[in-house]
C-alpha cells in the first residue's frame, strides 16, 4: 500500500533558512578560532611530539629478547613462540651448550634468533607463552626500513632493543 | 601611432601583471586558505609541512612554513600527472572544455578596477561603459565548459553534472543579474569603476549609515559629522539601505551558486556524482577545471567587492585621491588601493570558505525552488522598491 511519508510541519523561522544558517556559521567560526589561537588542540604533529612518555603499561610493541642482571641470555631455544607465533614471524636455531661448559644444564641456546618484523602482529603470545621470560614486547612501536631484509631483527637487534630484564627466571636456579 | 603603442603596452602590462601576478597566485593560495580552513573548522590542521625542503640539499631538517609551498608542490604534481584520455570520449570537445571553464573567468578580470591609479594610469584594464553586463555576459559563459566537460565525457555521473549545472545557472543567474539593477539605479551607470566613485562619494552600498566629516588632516568636523546621521539626507540613506542589503544578500547567494560553492556544488558533488563534470579528466585538465572555479570565485568577490563594498577604497586611512599622482606618495597609495582591494576580496574568500565548510548540500529541487519561487520575486520586488524610494527622495 502507498504509504506518504509524514513532512514536519516547519516554523516561519525554519522555512527561511537563515536562523539556521547563522547558528551552523557561529559554530564552525567558534570551532576554526579554538584551532587558530591554538584554545583547543587535537592534533598531535608526529614527528615532533611523540606519545613515548604516556603509553600504557600492557602497550604491545615490537617484540625483544632479554638478559638477565649478570648478561646472560634467558632463551632456552625451547622453540615454543615458535609453535605459538600466529603469523611464524619467529624462526629459531637451537644450539646446544657444549659438555664442558658451566651452564650444561640449560642443555640448548638459540644459535640464532629471528623475528620477521613485516609478518609480527604484536599480539604478544610469544611473550606469553615463554616458560623462561625471555622474550617481551617493548615499547618501541616505530619499526622501519628500507628492505625486507632489513625488517628481520636477528638476534644482536633483538637484544639491542630488548636490554636487561631483572627478576624471576627459572633456567639458571640449581633446584629446578 | 606611438600612443597607440603606448596603450598597447600598458594594458598588456596590467592584464598580465593582474593575471599572473596577483590572480592566479591568489587562486593557488585560495586553494591553500580553503585546506587550511576547512582543517580548522574540523578540529583537523591541514597542510602545515611543505615548506623550504632543504633536506634536498644536504640539510638536516626542512623548513615547514606553515606548509605555504603546497599550492607550488601541489601544481608540480598535477603537471607531471599522467595527461589521461579515455578511449569512449569525444575528444575534440573534451580537450575544449578545461579551457572553456577557465577562459571566462579571467576574461571577466578585464572590467573589475582593482585599484585606484599608479602614475596616473586607472588601475582597470577595461575601462567599458556595460562593465556588469561584460561580467555577467562572460562569466555565465563558463557554464559552457562544464556541460561540454560533462556531456563529451560519455559518462553518467559527469553527465549528471553537467544537467544540474545549467539547469542550475538558468535559476540562478536571473536573480543574480536583477539583484544588482537597484545599484544601477542608484548609480546611474553600469560603469564599474563610476560605481566605485560613487561609493567615495556618498559612502559604501553596504553601510547603513556613511559618517563623514572625520578626516586626519582636518580633525572631526562635528556638524557634518551630526549630519551625515541626523539628517533628512541620511534618512534617506537609511531607507534606501534596507533594500540595497537584500539585494547583497541575493547577490551573494546567487554568487554562491554561480560558482558552484557550497551549498549549491550540485554539479560537482562528490559524494554524490564522484565528482561531478571532472570525474572523467586528470592531469592539468582537470587542474584547468580547479583554476576556472577559484579564478570564478575571486571574480565573483572583485564584484561583491566592487559593487558593496566600495572596490579599493579605504575611508579615513587612505586618500582616495592624490594631488601628484606622480610623487612617490602617489604611487605607494596607489598600491596600499589594490592591497586594500584584494585585501577585501580575500575576506569575501573567507565567507564563501566558511560557508562552504558549514552548510550541508541543497537538494536538487530545493535549490530550483529557492531560486525561482524566492530571490527572483525578491529580486523583482527589490527593484519596485527602490525605484519608489528614488523617485519620493528629494534631490
Amino acid at each position: 500500500m502507498a504509504y506518504s511519508v509524514p513532512r514536519p510541519k516547519l516554523t516561519l523561522s525554519e522555512k527561511v533558512y537563515l536562523p539556521a544558517v547563522v547558528a551552523g556559521l557561529l559554530i564552525t567560526i567558534k570551532h576554526f578560532f579554538d584551532i587558530l589561537l591554538g584554545k583547543k588542540k587535537i592534533t598531535m604533529q608526529y614527528p615532533e611530539e611523540k606519545w613515548d612518555g604516556d603509553l600504557p603499561p600492557h602497550y604491545r610493541g615490537a617484540p625483544t629478547l632479554v638478559k638477565d642482571e649478570h648478561g646472560r641470555e634467558r632463551c632456552v631455544a625451547c622453540q615454543l613462540c615458535e609453535f605459538i607465533c600466529p603469523p611464524r614471524a619467529i624462526t629459531i636455531v637451537p644450539g646446544e651448550i657444549p659438555e664442558e661448559s658451566r651452564w650444561r644444564k640449560v642443555e640448548k641456546y638459540p644459535e640464532s634468533f629471528e623475528i620477521d618484523m613485516i609478518r609480527c602482529i604484536y599480539c604478544g603470545l610469544c611473550e606469553e607463552v615463554c616458560p623462561e621470560q625471555a622474550i617481551f614486547l617493548r615499547k618501541d612501536y616505530a619499526i622501519t626500513g628500507l628492505s625486507r631484509a632489513e625488517m628481520v631483527h636477528d638476534k644482536q637487534k633483538l637484544y639491542e632493543l630488548g636490554g636487561v630484564m631483572t627478576g624471576l627466571v627459572y633456567k639458571w636456579n640449581e633446584k629446578k | 601611432m606611438t600612443d597607440l603603442l603606448v596603450m598597447i603596452c600598458v594594458s598588456l602590462v596590467k592584464t598580465v601583471g593582474l593575471l599572473f601576478l596577483v590572480t592566479l597566485p591568489m587562486v593557488s593560495y585560495t586553494v591553500y586558505a580553503e585546506r587550511r580552513v576547512s582543517a580548522m573548522i574540523q578540529d583537523r590542521v591541514g597542510p602545515n609541512r611543505v615548506g623550504i625542503p632543504l633536506t634536498l640539499f644536504g640539510f638536516k631538517r626542512d623548513i615547514p612554513f606553515f606548509g605555504l609551498a603546497q599550492p607550488i608542490a601541489d601544481a608540480v604534481k598535477l603537471l607531471l600527472k599522467e595527461d589521461f584520455t579515455p578511449a569512449h570520449v569525444n575528444k575534440l570537445y573534451y580537450w575544449l572544455a578545461p579551457a572553456l571553464a577557465m577562459a571566462p573567468s579571467v576574461i571577466a578580470v578585464a572590467v573589475i578596477p582593482f585599484g585606484s591609479q599608479i602614475w596616473g594610469e586607472p588601475m582597470v584594464i577595461a575601462n567599458v561603459d556595460v562593465g556588469i553586463l561584460w561580467v555577467f555576459a562572460v562569466s555565465s559563459l563558463g557554464v559552457y565548459g562544464i556541460v561540454l566537460a560533462g556531456w563529451s565525457s560519455n559518462s553518467k555521473y559527469p553527465f549528471m553534472g553537467c544537467i544540474r549545472s545549467s539547469s542550475q545557472m538558468i535559476s540562478y543567474e536571473l536573480s543574480l543579474a536583477l539583484s544588482v539593477v537597484p545599484i544601477f539605479l542608484i548609480c546611474r551607470t553600469l560603469n564599474l569603476p563610476n560605481i566605485v566613485k560613487y561609493q567615495i562619494d556618498h559612502g559604501w552600498l553596504i553601510s547603513p549609515i556613511w559618517l563623514k566629516g572625520i578626516s586626519f588632516q582636518h580633525g572631526i568636523d562635528f556638524p557634518a559629522l551630526t549630519a551625515s546621521v541626523f539628517s533628512a539626507a541620511a534618512f534617506w540613506r537609511f531607507l534606501l539601505w534596507i533594500p540595497l542589503f537584500i539585494s547583497f544578500v541575493v547577490f551573494t547567494i546567487s554568487m554562491f551558486a554561480e560558482t558552484n560553492r557550497l551549498p549549491f556544488d550540485l554539479p560537482e558533488a562528490e559524494t554524490e556524482l564522484v565528482g561531478g563534470y571532472h570525474t572523467e579528466y586528470s592531469s592539468m585538465k582537470f587542474a584547468l577545471f580547479f583554476l576556472g572555479e577559484y579564478s570564478a570565485m575571486i571574480v565573483g568577490c572583485s564584484v561583491i567587492v566592487t559593487l558593496f563594498f566600495g572596490g579599493w577604497h579605504v575611508p579615513l586611512l587612505l586618500p582616495s585621491t592624490m594631488e601628484n599622482p606622480y610623487s612617490v606618495w602617489g604611487v605607494i597609495v596607489g598600491l596600499l588601493h589594490i592591497v586594500a582591494f584584494f585585501l577585501k576580496v580575500a575576506l569575501l574568500l573567507f565567507l564563501f570558505i566558511w560557508v562552504r565548510w558549514t552548510l550541508p548540500r541543497f537538494r536538487y529541487d530545493q535549490l530550483m525552488h529557492l531560486g525561482w519561487y524566492f530571490f527572483f520575486e525578491i529580486a523583482l520586488a527589490n527593484i519596485l522598491v527602490v525605484a519608489v524610494i528614488l523617485a519620493f527622495m528629494p534631490k
